[in-house]
């Protein structure tokens, strides 16, 4: 038999439905595909037990004809989502082996639709990173290296592990986060289509909180249809989550009718950054042509608020996650070190249990949040959010969706040394609009660098309109062609 | 607007985060490069702006002020590193 890792999401539902092979024989080989690629250090958990036992009641609600929309599609789940009885510790020391009584509603919503999970999978502490280089566990590596070269590079981040993993055909996809940039860049430095939909499309109940007013649930897969089939699955409306939108959730699958003529995109001049590598601006050309090709009308814009997006995220992010990272105390869950009094407790609890990243920006959302320095800090960056929407509502006048760069170079080698701060957060710079202002954006691969390796670029969307994304990213992977597999060296 | 050593340890101690005398002196350097960097947000004018609160206008959802589930004291501690007859333990608080 061929190897079923191979397949596609569509295509291993296609095969099952048809009897081609069982779920039991699809999860059999991922469970093998994983054990040897422990050099990617991509799963932190294997579940394969409750691997082969959801892919046998798969196989069962198959022969009955009552399969489910992903049954027997064997995920990865990033370490962000709770999980009943198998660990969550969003890949931080502080949540040491908690174990949810719970489960998300996203991957609820998986379960559901008959998906099976594989385990969990690595990245940022606690989502804080874009190069998946802060996980308690350890870096990711990315599969791909550049030709000829055998030096690790980073697999992007936060959701680095899901996006490794996803690339390496260690699942057929997985589920990742977003605050600035977490599903669209690593997906971007792996070659494979991140989305993250609009804010309030997918229940964030259940998912380890970061900054709460920027995260949102999405996926990670080898194509854009799998995206489409992955994000119905996952998003609902959750009496759960207060910023959860009521509305219906659309059959994005449908979307792709791969007829793009007349619609219209936009070019934000503003994307065209110093010092961006000529060949992520040949990449956007290139992005550029073949829309055009494809009966698209192409129209310049202006997003004049885009230098802003990145500094005022890095005070609503920190300011945000210094109040939700408040709870990690010791007492609850995880880790407890033993102090003098109750108080001497929680500092070197949290002292020992949180990343410097994240103690950094504990400290700078702290800060940025103490008496005084609020309307400062905070409210300003808040209302710099609403101009920011106001930039992108505007463009949507005139615009169905934008193209832009999905990240501001191809992935970086691991372990480079990094003295500012301020430097590693760039990395972000093309992603975290979106995020300020609530939009969906998709991350598609587009293409190899001088170095071959995969570089994406990124369509953004009106609220809630997910489905011309879709559209749009199909008929940008029609040109540019489904990204091959990265050649095996693990 | 610069942060000293001092300034670094009372945000620590308010973060509840304990840090030594040269994580303080790191920490300083990096938090002023990140607050240099967004010194740049005073540039915009955001006189008469209304901060943004959510993409779409919706009411907020309430629930029903209702016991919805509960009874389950045992699965709320059960990842407590300490707990006795289903209460958190922490050292002593008051004297």
């Amino acid at each position: 038999m061929t190897d079923l890792t191979a397949l596609t999401i569509a295509e291993a539902r296609d095969g099952l439905a048809k009897k081609e092979f069982t779920a039991t024989e699809l999860t059999q080989s991922y469970l093998s595909a994983i054990d040897a690629a422990d050099a990617l250090n991509a799963y932190i958990i294997k579940t394969p037990e409750k691997a082969l036992e959801m892919a046998k009641t798969s196989d069962a609600r198959i022969a009955k004809g009552e399969a489910g929309a992903l049954e027997g599609i064997p995920l990865g789940i990033k370490d962000l989502y709770c999980t009943k009885g198998v660990g969550a510790q969003a890949c931080s020391h502080i949540l040491d082996k908690f174990t949810p009584e719970y489960e998300s509603t996203v991957t609820q919503n998986l379960w559901d639709d008959g998906a099976v999970m594989l385990g969990k999978l690595n990245m940022d502490e606690f989502a804080m990173g874009s190069a998946n280089e802060t996980s308690y566990f350890g870096p990711v590596k990315n599969p791909w290296r550049a030709t000829g070269e055998d030096i690790d590079r980073v697999p992007g981040g936060s959701s680095g592990g899901s996006a490794a993993a996803v690339a390496a055909r260690i699942c057929a996809a997985a589920t990742a986060s977003d605050t600035g940039g977490s599903i669209r860049q690593p997906a971007a430095f792996t070659g494979t289509v991140g989305m993250k939909p609009t804010y309030g499309r997918c229940s964030r109940w259940g998912m380890i909180a970061f900054a709460s007013s920027l995260d949102q649930a999405g996926p990670i897969t080898r194509t854009v249809r799998d995206s489409a089939i992955l994000m119905k699955s996952m998003a609902s409306v959750d009496a759960k989550d207060t910023t959860s939108v009521n509305l219906p959730v659309p059959d994005y699958e449908a979307a792709l009718t791969g007829d793009i003529r007349g619609m219209r995109i936009g070019i934000p001049k503003e994307y065209r950054v110093d010092g961006m590598p000529a060949e992520v601006d040949a990449c956007w050309q290139q992005g550029i042509d073949w829309l055009k090709a494809a009966g698209a009308e192409i129209v310049d814009i202006s997003l004049p608020m885009t230098k802003y997006a990145l500094p005022a995220y890095y005070i609503v992010a920190p300011a945000e996650a210094s109040s939700n990272l408040a709870r990690y105390d010791g007492v609850k869950y995880g880790l407890r070190v033993p102090g003098d009094d109750i108080v001497d407790m929680y500092e070197k609890t949290r002292a020992a249990g949180f990343g410097s990243e994240v103690k950094r920006r504990i400290l700078i959302g702290t800060y940025v949040l103490s008496a005084g320095y609020y309307d400062a800090y905070y409210l300003r960056a808040q209302k710099i959010r609403t101009l920011i929407k106001q930039d992108f509502e505007k463009a949507f006048e005139s615009v169905d969706t934008i193209l832009t760069p999905a990240t501001p170079s191809a992935a970086f080698e691991l372990g480079r040394e990094v003295t500012d701060p301020v430097q590693n957060y760039l990395n972000d710079i093309f992603t975290v609009t979106v995020n300020m202002a609530g939009l969906p954006g998709i991350a598609v691969p587009a293409g190899k660098s001088a170095e071959g390796l995969p570089m994406g670029l990124q369509l953004i969307g009106k609220a809630f309109d997910e489905e011309t994304l879709f559209r749009a990213a199909g008929v940008l992977e029609d040109a540019a062609g489904i990204m091959e597999a990265p050649a095996k060296w693990w | 607007m610069s942060i000293d050593k001092d300034t670094v340890k009372r945000v620590a101690r308010l973060a509840r985060l304990s840090v030594t005398e040269e994580e303080a002196e790191n920490l300083k350097g990096e938090l002023n490069s990140i607050l240099d960097w967004v010194e740049m947000l005073n540039e915009v004018d955001v006189n008469n702006v209304v901060p943004m609160t959510a993409v779409v206008d919706q009411e907020m959802k309430k629930r029903d002020d209702v016991i919805s589930d509960g009874h389950y004291a045992d699965r709320v501690v059960a990842n407590a590193p300490m707990s006795e007859d289903n209460f958190f333990m922490v050292p002593k608080v008051i004297e």
